[in-house]
């Protein structure tokens, strides 16, 4: 922006911000220096209106409230004025340490719009009169990362407002059009879900953000609809993840110095000639018996019998398949 | 209808002008600041800061007469707002900057390990109280085991040199390492600290639930000056073009792999087949990895991975038809058992 624009726009700010009655257009053309010009030349008040129009969207842009009305009855043209109220930051009295936090806060997006929105935000603030020592740290940072609907989703749940996205599960071949109305975002586990009610399933249901395939279409009102009082949009999405209940004991034999990774997680290990004999806490018999296949010759269950089958059963499977690709002359 | 831009208009006009909004309460309370010390902290070049104090100070109230326009007093190289103009205050936090924050917040509030939780939820509080978002629609949960997270962050800011042990999934093993921890972190979830490893001779992520102990040592940390930390701006793992690529063939049951690791390449196949392609760290891990999976997975290439599966398969089925151990102690020692020599390295 040129200095000259910079410098009109400030001025704008100033006068308006100043004014308790509602200036018209013609009103701030004749105060704001770089407004000038002769409102009965047809093209000049032309050019004039759309640098007026401009100006107005970058204020608002900005976040500046313009307010639009009429202050008496009698004025037939609305003006413009900025309530100082809706203008100013409330004052934030934020101590020293809290202070620290929010500077911390505002470097841990690794999401560029975000980042720019965190420290434009942290600027506010210290010009409020908020010092922040940039040397803090709070002994562990986490990096904030979202998926591109992120920010559409939030803002939509936010206004109450429908949307409609396509939504790809890997199990499905296409992905399938969804229409929601967004309750709120959760972050669970690093991972980012939208949880809402599902317009087509008629039901609560939760996305996962990743898997959003192309734009979040806000097809709503704002205001559309109101969110269950209370409503608890953690446990939507952590109740598919609960703690897994080990209560199975399974017992193999592993190479001596093999299978690191299942030594760190049996309840019990006994060294003995013939390798090492570890006993193994599992809640789901077929998942342990894929992980157990994992090490190949390393490990060998013993018990209970249905793991070493289903250990068996998988390494015959594995053993003929890939046999099958060494006799037709390698992978195709 | 314009003049050329200023110098330093590189800079978007919003952002310019948001700035110099900014300023003048940013002065308003520093009386006498050192110009190049608000250059610091605000970010911009001290010449730029110039500017921008040239510009405004004539700007002003309508009038713009000598008592009209922004004033400031100059003392040496320090500065002092004389009259604002009415642009006394900030402008309040737009809706992204107070979600952004917020955000950021509720993450560091969330995270386990943190020192001072306490100050991070009392500017959570005062910040959704201003930015009027108390009820905003984002929720962080991020489990974790806290008793480890805050041990190792004790660890870490005692500035000690840390004997670890530390298991490495991609090799399946457990080492003894001595590390020189830079800081901690958590990614997608995850508590990782990040030092100097002097075994590998460079930084590395060691994963906080795959450190097994730790020691702190008399030493104290030292870390070389070469070492630089992790861009993680990407995620974790980021697969290099000289990691070796493994291409399978797998069931409906196994897609979900192309959302837990980076894939290259994924294509529909016969029916329905995905062909998925994968840089790893190494064959061994692949190996382990496939044989894992469910038994609709077949490797495509390389066909020495192929092969590994097959023997590793085979070795095993091999050990599975020999009769099981079952006395405690063995009285032969099974040197010759493949299910122990076999083993593919």
């Amino acid at each position: 922006m040129s200095r000259t624009r910079t410098e009109r726009l400030v001025n704008l700010v100033i006068c308006l911000l100043s004014t308790r009655r509602f200036l018209t257009a013609a009103q701030i053309a004749a105060t704001v220096p770089g407004y000038e010009h002769d409102p009965n030349d047809a093209r000049d008040h032309e050019a004039f209106q759309r640098k007026f129009e401009r100006d107005k969207a970058e204020l608002r842009e900005l976040g500046v409230p313009l307010e639009t009305g009429t202050t008496s009855v009698f004025d037939s043209e609305p003006g413009y004025r900025i309530a100082r109220r809706e203008y100013a930051l409330p004052d934030i009295p934020l101590e020293p340490d809290e202070a620290a936090a929010v500077g911390i806060a505002a470097r841990l997006w690794q999401h560029a719009g975000l980042a720019a929105a965190a420290s434009s935000g942290l600027a506010k603030l210290r010009a409020a009169g908020v010092d922040v020592d940039p040397q803090a740290t709070l002994g562990l940072e986490p990096m904030v990362t979202v998926d591109p609907a992120f920010a559409p989703l939030t803002a939509a749940a936010r206004d109450r407002r429908e949307v409609a996205f396509d939504y790809r599960v890997p199990d499905r071949d296409a992905p399938t059009h969804r229409r929601l109305q967004p309750w709120g975002v959760v972050c669970w586990r690093g991972r980012w879900y939208v949880v809402g009610h599902d317009l087509d399933r008629e039901a609560t249901r939760c996305f996962r953000l990743s898997r959003v395939v192309g734009p979040v279409r806000v097809t709503g009102e704002p205001g559309g609809y109101e969110p269950p009082a209370g409503v608890d949009l953690i446990s939507h999405v952590a109740r598919w993840s609960g703690p897994v209940e080990r209560t199975g004991r399974a017992t193999v034999l592993a190479a001596p110095g093999r299978a690191a990774g299942l030594r760190r997680w049996a309840v019990e290990v006994a060294a003995g000639p013939d390798g090492d004999r570890l006993v193994l806490p599992y809640a789901d018999p077929d998942s342990l018996a894929a992980h157990l296949v994992g090490y190949g010759p390393d490990v060998r269950v013993l018990d209970p019998p249905e793991v070493r089958e289903a250990v068996i059963q998988r390494l015959k499977e594995f053993a003929a398949r890939h046999e099958d690709l060494a006799a037709a002359g390698g992978p195709r | 209808m314009t003049r050329p831009a200023a110098r330093g208009g590189s800079r978007t006009s919003a952002d310019r002008l948001a700035r110099l909004l900014n300023l003048v309460p940013y002065l308003l309370a520093r009386p006498g600041i050192e110009l190049a010390e608000a250059a610091r902290d605000l970010g911009v070049t001290e010449r730029q800061l110039r500017e921008d104090l040239e510009l405004l100070w004539v700007c002003g109230l309508p009038g713009y007469g000598p008592g009209d326009l922004i004033d400031m007093a100059f003392d040496g190289d320090r500065v002092t707002i004389t009259y604002d103009a009415g642009i006394d205050r900030p402008l309040r936090l737009t809706p992204d900057e107070a979600l952004a924050l917020v955000v950021a917040l509720r993450m560091l509030a969330e995270t386990p390990g943190v020192t001072n939780r306490e100050a991070v939820e009392r500017a959570l509080a005062k910040i959704e109280n201003a930015a009027d978002l108390v009820g905003a629609p984002v929720e962080v949960r991020l489990p974790a085991d806290t008793r480890r997270v805050e041990e190792l962050r004790a660890a870490v800011e005692g500035g000690r040199a840390l004997r670890i042990t530390y298991y490495t999934a991609a090799r399946d093993e457990t080492t003894e390492r001595t590390i020189d921890p830079l800081r901690m972190l958590m990614v997608g979830g995850r508590a990782y600290v990040e030092a100097w490893c002097r075994r590998a001779e460079a930084v590395r992520l060691f994963r906080a639930d795959r450190i097994d102990a730790v020691t702190e040592l008399d030493e104290p940390a030292v870390v070389p000056p070469q070492a630089r930390p992790h861009d993680l701006s990407e995620g974790v793992f980021r697969p290099s073009p000289d990691l070796p690529l493994i291409t399978l063939r797998i069931g409906r049951g196994e897609r979900w792999i192309t959302e837990y690791y980076p894939c290259e390449r994924v294509e529909a196949g016969d029916g329905d087949e995905w062909l998925v392609s994968l840089r790893v760290t190494d064959l061994a891990w692949a190996r382990r990895f496939v044989l894992g999976l469910g038994p609709d997975v077949a490797v495509v290439a390389p066909a020495e991975l192929a092969e590994q599966v097959r023997a590793a398969a085979t070795a095993a089925l091999d050990a599975y038809a020999r009769p099981a151990p079952t006395a405690r102690r063995d009285p032969e020692p099974s040197a010759a058992d493949p299910a122990v020599a076999a083993g593919p390295r």
